[in-house]
């Protein structure tokens, strides 16, 4: 397969000699994200997947599988689920983990909130986004994970351009921006503290049109809200938010059908679908070439309430 | 499509936020709310009416502070390549994250003011892109809006710079003037300096070679983890995973591993779980051997006609990046790629002033962003080639056996 990828390289390159061997940058990318899984696979006693179903973590799963292959990946899938969760996403997860016949931990926010007694968020698109950080550090707990593999990009936004790809969270999985290890080469200090634990970043080099163009040149398959489909949406600040049992409708609220796409998935409440015809992945990827609009800018209906945001739930242990 | 890695350097205000800005908003890879957004914050008028040094502005304890005291990454790609910027701060004090940034470039763009010429800053820069072996330099002169496009200036500027690059044994520079400001130079040719003749700054970018950058004549390969998937049809399955650091591996190659220094031949190669004729470097993959030997993470497999150097103790460059000093003496974990090794610093030659790469007596302990030669003894033998020969099985990390931070570079000498 990669000599493939080395034809096309020859008939790109116009002056350059010609190459033998090569990575074309899918592949480099490839390379960089299997080595950081082997890594934390050697590194950490009891690693994990955070999977949310979104094609960041689906993408994550390919890479893992493809880093331990023929072995199955050594360590549990899981998920932190809001209860908000599109059913698509759900059943998607269920599927996966089945057929990569890896361990699967559900722990729900739901329980978090009847057991702690935390408040409901209130408000007319409740996000629970905000309490998954209680669920997840009591499930790092409960498991005694000490890395934490996570889908985040470098590109989301600014808060993100300076994580390391291992990223030392301390004992209340707090992220101190102005403590961070140097990461050099591709030398990665996984050594923690008795209590702490590491968040790791595999994708941290993907962009978004990257994960797309990879997702498309292995074929991987993605929940089918990814395409677009007909929906019940509101259309809210410009925003077409899906409608669902925890959407509280206002007077003037109008209920509209119409043909949607999504291009990251989070919860039903605090993700925005855009308008598309999109139905095949090369439909989907022209889109977003052509989008003129930031995938959170275009779907995260919660960060645009404050720039600093990321920021501030990354320093309280979110992901 | 390939994948450049670049490093931005210069001091403070020399308009480093701007270049990187405004080539991501020239190649057109700023989205429409990332620009409201620059609007809104954008409060200096004086550079326009959106300031594109924010758009490179991360975190909030840093703009309050108003300097970036951190490595930020910033991506954006044309049709031709992917671009990785490792955006590091250009404050004096900040040797250490010029280093961080600086270690996986391929290139680094050097920035003067066309004002101020080459400075103290600009070769400290400098030094550290020749100490990290980055292959390639373009020194772009910038703010040329504010000396008239004059050519002179610029002409002066890239007579001092060759002198610096001469000294340092810079092979590679490529001078370039520019107004990141104004964007002259940066996508498209200037109009204001008719005079140069060379490409606009993201065509140099686009054009460098990189796969030059990539050693394949020395086989390296480390193991990061062993795959034994011990099930019923893969009952004896026993794969060496890890990451072609260097060179080119063939099944049926002779092989030695290294320290152990016993031979065998490669039985089997995979990437991915799919069986493949060879493996070369970058690529992550897996090796099978033909007899069965304990091997474990760190062990390196070389071709048996081919070895690196095996040794306790060997002398080296280290760039100190804690605030706790080195002390001589001290016990450190020595990471070398996969491979953790206790150390220890036996003994510190001297100071490398990197302003003027004056040696200078250590008087005290090693401090934070300094760099010295020193010679580090290890508890198990060391499997490694020198900086200048391999850079990515040249360098290592050293680890506070305590506070487990990473506290310095370091390059073999
Ligand atoms: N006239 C002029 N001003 C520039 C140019 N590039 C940057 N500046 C200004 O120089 C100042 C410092 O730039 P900035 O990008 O923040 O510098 P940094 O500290 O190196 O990141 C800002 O006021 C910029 O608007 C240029 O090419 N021409």
């Amino acid at each position: 397969m990669n000599r493939l990828i080395m034809s096309e390289h020859l008939t790109q390159k116009n002056n350059s000699p010609l190459r033998v061997r090569g990575l074309d940058y899918l592949e480099q990318l490839e390379a960089e994200s299997i080595h950081i899984f082997r890594e934390i696979a050697a590194q950490f006693e009891k690693p994990a997947l955070l999977f949310s179903g979104g094609k960041d973590s689906i993408t994550l799963v390919h890479l893992a599988r493809k880093a331990f292959a023929p072995g199955k990946i050594p360590f549990p899938l899981v998920h932190i689920d809001t209860g908000h969760n599109f059913q698509e996403a759900l059943d998607y997860r269920d599927a996966m983990a089945a057929k990569v016949n890896a361990t699967l931990i559900v722990r729900k926010v739901e329980d978090t909130i009847k057991a702690k007694n935390l408040t409901e968020p209130k408000g007319k698109f409740p996000s629970r986004n905000w309490l998954q950080t209680y669920t997840l550090l009591d499930t790092i707990e409960e498991f005694k994970f000490d890395a934490c593999i996570g889908g985040a990009r470098r590109d989301e936004e600014k808060a993100r351009a300076k994580e390391r790809i291992f990223s030392v969270r301390d004992d209340f999985g707090q992220w101190n921006p102005k403590l961070q290890r140097p990461e050099l080469w591709n030398i990665y200090n996984g050594r923690i503290n008795k209590g702490e634990n590491v968040r790791v970043f595999p994708i941290s080099n993907w962009t978004e049109l990257d994960i797309w163009n990879y997702i498309k040149k292995e074929n991987i398959a993605l929940p089918s809200i990814y395409f677009a489909h007909e929906r019940e949406v509101i259309v809210h600040d410009g925003q077409l938010v899906a409608m669902s049992p925890y959407v509280t409708l206002e007077e003037g609220d109008a209920v509209v059908t119409k043909q949607v796409r999504y291009r990251t998935v989070g919860d039903m409440t605090c993700t925005a679908a855009v308008e598309s015809a999109a139905a095949t992945l090369d439909e989907v990827i022209n889109e977003i070439t052509a989008a003129k609009i930031s995938e959170r800018g275009e779907t995260r209906i919660d960060d645009k309430v404050t720039e600093a945001a990321m920021e501030d739930r990354k320093k309280n242990g979110y992901f | 499509m390939d994948i450049l890695r670049f490093i931005t350097a210069g001091s403070v205000d020399d308009g480093k936020s701007t270049l990187i800005g405004r080539l991501l908003y020239d190649s057109k890879n700023i989205l429409i709310d990332q620009l409201e957004q620059l609007e809104k914050q954008s409060k200096n008028k004086e550079a326009g009416p959106i300031d594109l040094a924010l758009l490179t502005d991360g975190l909030r304890a840093e703009r309050e502070q108003g300097i970036t005291i951190d490595v930020a990454y910033r991506y954006f790609s044309t049709p031709k390549r992917k671009f990785i910027i490792a955006d590091a701060p250009g404050h004096v004090q900040y040797t250490r994250n010029m280093i961080t940034g600086a270690s996986n470039a391929n290139l680094i763009i050097v920035l003067v003011d066309a004002r101020q010429g080459v400075v103290e800053q600009t070769r400290r820069h400098s030094i550290i892109a020749s100490l990290l072996k980055i292959p390639h330099v373009v020194v772009a002169i910038n703010k040329m809006d504010l000396v008239d496009f004059s050519q002179d200036v610029y002409n002066n500027i890239v007579i001092d710079y060759a002198a610096v690059a001469k000294q340092l044994g810079l092979n590679d520079v490529t001078y370039i003037p520019i107004s990141a400001l104004q964007g002259d130079n940066i996508v498209d040719a200037s109009t204001s300096m008719d005079w140069y003749e060379g490409k606009p700054l993201l065509e140099i970018l686009e054009d460098v070679p990189v796969d030059s950058d990539i050693n394949l004549t020395d086989p390296r390969f480390q193991v990061q983890f062993v795959i034994r998937p011990q099930t019923d049809d893969l009952h004896d399955y026993r794969g060496y995973a890890g990451k072609v650091i260097s060179g080119v591996y063939k099944k049926g190659d002779a092989v030695t591993v290294l320290p152990a220094g016993i031979e065998t031949t490669i039985a089997k190669l995979e990437v991915a779980g799919e069986e493949v004729e060879e493996i070369f470097a970058p690529q992550s993959a897996t090796i099978l051997l033909a007899n069965d030997i304990d091997i474990s993470r760190g062990d390196s497999i070389v071709q048996t006609n081919n070895q690196p150097q095996t040794t306790n103790e060997v002398e080296v460059l280290l760039c100190w990046l804690d605030d706790k000093p080195l002390q001589t003496g001290n016990k450190y974990y020595l990471q070398h790629n996969s491979r953790l090794i206790r150390s220890v610093i036996k003994q510190v030659e001297y100071k490398l002033d990197v302003n003027t790469l004056q040696q200078q007596p250590v008087e005290g302990n090693v401090k934070l962003n300094e760099v010295v030669k020193a010679t580090i003894k290890t508890a198990s033998p060391l499997v490694y080639d020198s900086y200048t020969k391999l850079r990515a099985n040249g360098s290592a990390i050293l680890i506070d056996e305590t506070s487990h931070s990473t506290v310095a570079a370091v390059l073999f000498q």
